[in-house]
């Protein structure tokens, strides 16, 4: 049952990593706008000339 | 002459496709569609040139109404390098970089506009928003366009920025919000936390006896993990606990910081030492829930600053008289003895000796007065004054830091409250709960020292651990954050929690009348009578020139409509009689019936009249009546029965009657108030003992706002204004205040019934730990299981209450 050791602090390592990257993404802003990113992706990238929405 | 006034309705009601206002004149028809006015109609057509008509399909009526057009040297100021080096954050010659505060950012429709702006002006790099901050950062290169221009491009598109000198404060700013720190302790609160309640569950379950070495290694194992938690998570407490002994007082922190050090002392010799598990679970949790409820209570309402001061409102620069020419330079710079031009609407930045033959001058931000009064040649302006009608030349007395508005502004009552002075009811209970636990804790160590040195120490730090006051500790927090988010969404925001904690104990209520009882867009006005556009653009054009009360209101009014002015000729104005003058040919007589109307046939009318003529033909009157907010006198009865209540003026007693009819008789009322006065009695009604809150719109009576124990400013536009105050009323939800108050105090109320449950653990807890028979396992399960039932129920009653007062 010793390898139960090596694993927890496999585990525990592992869980770090997703610390840090938690860490990292506050740091880099990313809880800074919660909602624009969520419209933004909507978006169309081609303009749409609109000539056919003049005429009702 | 006989002429009967056509009385008719508009017959339905249009709406702007841009910014969805009721047209209230003649609606602009264009592209098959309704604008309220040119502004509306000008964006819809630039945006249909660029081909950006995708912002209409994101958001019904997603426009910002233009009815206010700046004039076009608003933003001159721009251009001097001096202004504009402090608003840019970076440049490299080439590329710039600048950051604008943009209120009018509110929907999906907005973002996606003013990320395209590259579309609009070639020279525009990128542009991204911060929907949440409502920022604009914006790249554009340096050599082909210019700050100003991207300013007025804003402007037109009906995004204007707001710029204050706030903005060199920016500079400071820029480093990370203060969240930030506690996001990133909560995260590691958090982790910890869960990786030690994994860890422990072998010992909850009952390890097998021949599993020592692997108790032995979890047990280092949280000790590790609980390091950053005491050394990092829960600095705050241990900082502010050590900051408020020195002070010799007690807050809440202290006993928290003492139940963090037990916990964690002993835990750490339990497991070095005594071969047990220790509590680390107990330690990480707390601070997990802790910092929950601490990042709770801070939610603020970010994009609502309730820090200015009166720099804010002055304009960044001014115009300087130097060598017969005009130069642009930043307020701050203004000294004694310059000579400055102010255009109309400006505001005086300092006070000053008139040099031009006169000038009427519009106080109302300083007095709350809105008739502008005249003045003459070697006058004194006092700073704040806004200048109606041609420009004005003015030799500077003082500088702007002296002036008297600065004066009233830096009022001693402006000084920061200090903490002595008010302190909240979690603190007071604090200090006679940290009393009591020690005392405890000494006595049974005393009792048990006899028995067994080991026992008495175990007893001590038990009854330390179990008394720590988590679930005391969250009930304030849960409540009050909560009770701050349900008010938020009915339209009243507040600075910070602690505000509610202060309404709850309110007995006096103070009124400012124009702007807060009464709406600060002067009067409703009523045309009677049909106008073609033509002549309601003349009308527009000659009220234009006078100054005359009546005149401003009815010009106000059509300003909604047009900007343009048309050439007047002959303008005459005539005391007592009216006005008159030529546009286009036609002779407009607007003024009193005998001036308009050959054969005076009139009955007496309500509100101030003004008829009008054209050729010597009457065709109709206005009627200007100041309008009172939706449900006034309803609100007022009802705060009339539980609270005493004020009104303090700073108008001349002209609607005193109407005050009349909306308060009881009882109720006193000041008129012709200074903004000092206004204060003075605030400081007066609070030295009698009285709690007060005072309701103004945070201009005038700013200095009466900081005063009161809670100033709530009411405002038509949330977003860009920002008055010295600790709430925020929505004038849409003005109907909502006796609710509001009645709110606060059902929170308080909550707050002692989670108090209570709080301590029927804590006898619960503390009798086990008296005894010295308190095992891990109890204090594991008891601890975490008041922390969560204290955090749901101040949740759930909060919401029920507010359910039941019809607040959501």
């Amino acid at each position: 049952m010793k390898i139960i050791i090596l694993l927890i602090s496999i585990s525990v390592v592992v869980a770090i990593v997703f610390l840090v990257a938690f860490l990292w993404a506050m740091k880099s802003g990313q809880y800074e706008d919660t909602y624009g990113p969520s419209v933004r992706m909507l978006f169309d990238d081609n303009i749409k000339k609109d000539e056919n929405k003049t005429e009702k | 002459m006989q002429t009967t006034l056509p009385k008719k309705p508009v017959a339905e009601k249009t709406y702007c496709y841009h910014c969805g206002d009721e047209c209230l004149f003649e609606p602009i028809l264009a592209h098959e569609k309704h604008f309220c006015c040119e502004g509306c109609k000008t964006v819809y057509e630039l945006l249909q040139d660029n081909g950006l008509c995708d912002y209409y399909e994101l958001e019904k009526t997603p426009g910002l109404s233009l009815k206010q057009p700046k004039s076009s040297e608003a933003y001159e100021f721009l251009d001097e390098e001096v202004i504009s080096k402090k608003l840019i954050d970076f440049t490299d010659g080439k590329t710039t970089k600048v950051t604008f505060y943009i209120p009018g950012i509110h929907c999906s429709s907005c973002l996606w506009l003013l990320e395209n702006l590259p579309r609009l002006e070639s020279s525009v790099i990128s542009s991204r928003v911060n929907f949440v901050k409502k920022e604009l950062t914006v790249a554009f290169q340096q050599d082909n366009v210019t700050l100003r221009k991207i300013v007025e491009l804003l402007a037109s598109i009906g995004y204007a920025p707001l710029i204050t000198l706030e903005d060199e404060a920016k500079e400071q700013k820029k480093t990370s919000s203060p969240n930030r720190k506690l996001y990133a302790q909560l995260g590691v609160a958090g982790f910890c936390f869960g990786n030690i309640m994994l860890l422990s569950f072998p010992e909850y379950l009952g390890f097998d006896g021949d599993e020592e070495y692997l108790k032995q290694f979890v047990g280092y194992l949280n000790f590790l993990l609980a390091l950053p938690v005491v050394f990092y998570s829960a600095q705050d407490y241990f900082v502010s606990a050590f900051k408020s002994l020195r002070k010799k007082f007690v807050n809440i922190d202290v006993p928290i910081s003492l139940g963090i050090a037990a916990l964690f002392l002993r835990s750490s010799y339990e497991v070095f030492l005594g071969g047990e598990a220790g509590y680390f679970d107990s330690l990480a949790g707390l601070l997990f829930f802790l910092l929950i409820g601490k990042w709770f209570q801070s939610k603020s309402y970010d994009h609502l600053s309730f820090e200015r001061n009166y720099t804010s409102y002055f304009p960044l620069a001014v115009l300087k008289w130097v060598d017969g020419a005009t130069r642009n330079i930043p307020v701050s710079d203004i000294k004694k003895g310059d000579i400055l031009l102010i255009r109309n609407k400006e505001l005086i930045p300092a006070d000053g000796i008139l040099i031009s033959p006169s000038a009427s001058v519009d106080y109302s931000f300083v007095t709350g007065e809105s008739d502008p009064v005249n003045r003459t040649q070697n006058d004194l302006l006092y700073a704040g004054g806004r200048q109606q009608g041609a420009s004005i030349k003015v030799l500077i007395e003082k500088d702007v830091s002296q002036s008297y508005l600065t004066q009233l502004w830096n009022h001693s009552s402006f000084a920061k409250e200090n903490e002595k002075q008010y302190q909240q009811l979690i603190n007071v209970i604090a200090r006679y709960f940290t009393m009591a636990v020690m005392v405890l804790a000494t006595g049974a160590f005393i009792f048990w020292w006899q028995q067994s040195p080991t026992l008495a120490v175990n007893a001590f730090t038990a009854v330390l651990i179990v008394a720590c006051p988590c679930a005391l500790a969250l009930a304030t927090p849960f409540t009050l954050g909560n009770a701050m988010v349900m008010m938020g969404k009915a339209g009243l925001y507040l600075k910070n929690t602690h505000i509610i904690e202060k309404m709850a104990t309110i007995n006096r209520l103070v009124f400012d009348k124009t702007g807060t009882l009464t709406y600060a867009k002067d009067g409703d006005v009523t045309l009677g009578g049909r106008y073609s556009d033509d002549e309601l653009q003349a009308i527009f054009s000659v009220t234009s020139h006078s100054t005359h009360p009546l005149s401003r209101k009815l010009h106000e009014h059509l300003s909604q409509r047009f900007a343009q002015k048309l050439p007047v000729d002959k303008f005459k104005e005539i005391e007592n009689k009216g006005i008159e003058a030529a546009v286009n040919g036609k002779v407009y007589r607007i003024g009193s019936p005998s001036f308009c109307i050959e054969e005076a046939r009139v009955s007496t009318t309500e509100g101030n009249v003004v008829y009008l003529a054209i050729d010597g033909i009457t065709r109709g009157l206005f009627s200007i009546r100041t309008k009172t907010r939706g449900g006034l006198k309803q609100v007022i009865q009802k705060l009339a029965a539980s609270f005493k209540t004020t009104l303090l003026s700073g108008d001349r007693s002209t609607e005193q009657s109407l005050m009349k009819e909306v308060f009881p008789d009882e109720t006193p009322m000041y008129f012709n108030q200074t903004p000092e006065m206004k204060l003075e009695y605030v400081a007066t009604c609070k030295a009698s003992g009285e709690k007060v809150m005072m309701l103004g719109d945070g201009l005038n009576d700013a200095g009466a706002l900081q005063q009161a124990d809670v100033g709530m400013a009411i405002s038509e536009d949330v977003a860009s204004f920002s008055p010295a105050s600790d709430a925020i009323l929505d004038a849409r939800s003005f109907e909502l205040l006796p609710t509001f108050l009645l709110f606060a105090r059902r929170a308080r109320q909550i707050i002692f019934v989670c108090f209570g449950v709080s301590f029927a653990y804590n006898i619960v807890g503390l009798s086990f730990a008296m005894t010295g028979m308190l095992t891990p396992l109890l204090a594991a399960i008891l601890m975490p299981v008041s922390s969560i039932s204290i955090v749901a129920l101040s949740t759930v009653l909060v919401r029920l209450v507010a359910g039941r007062l019809k607040l959501t």
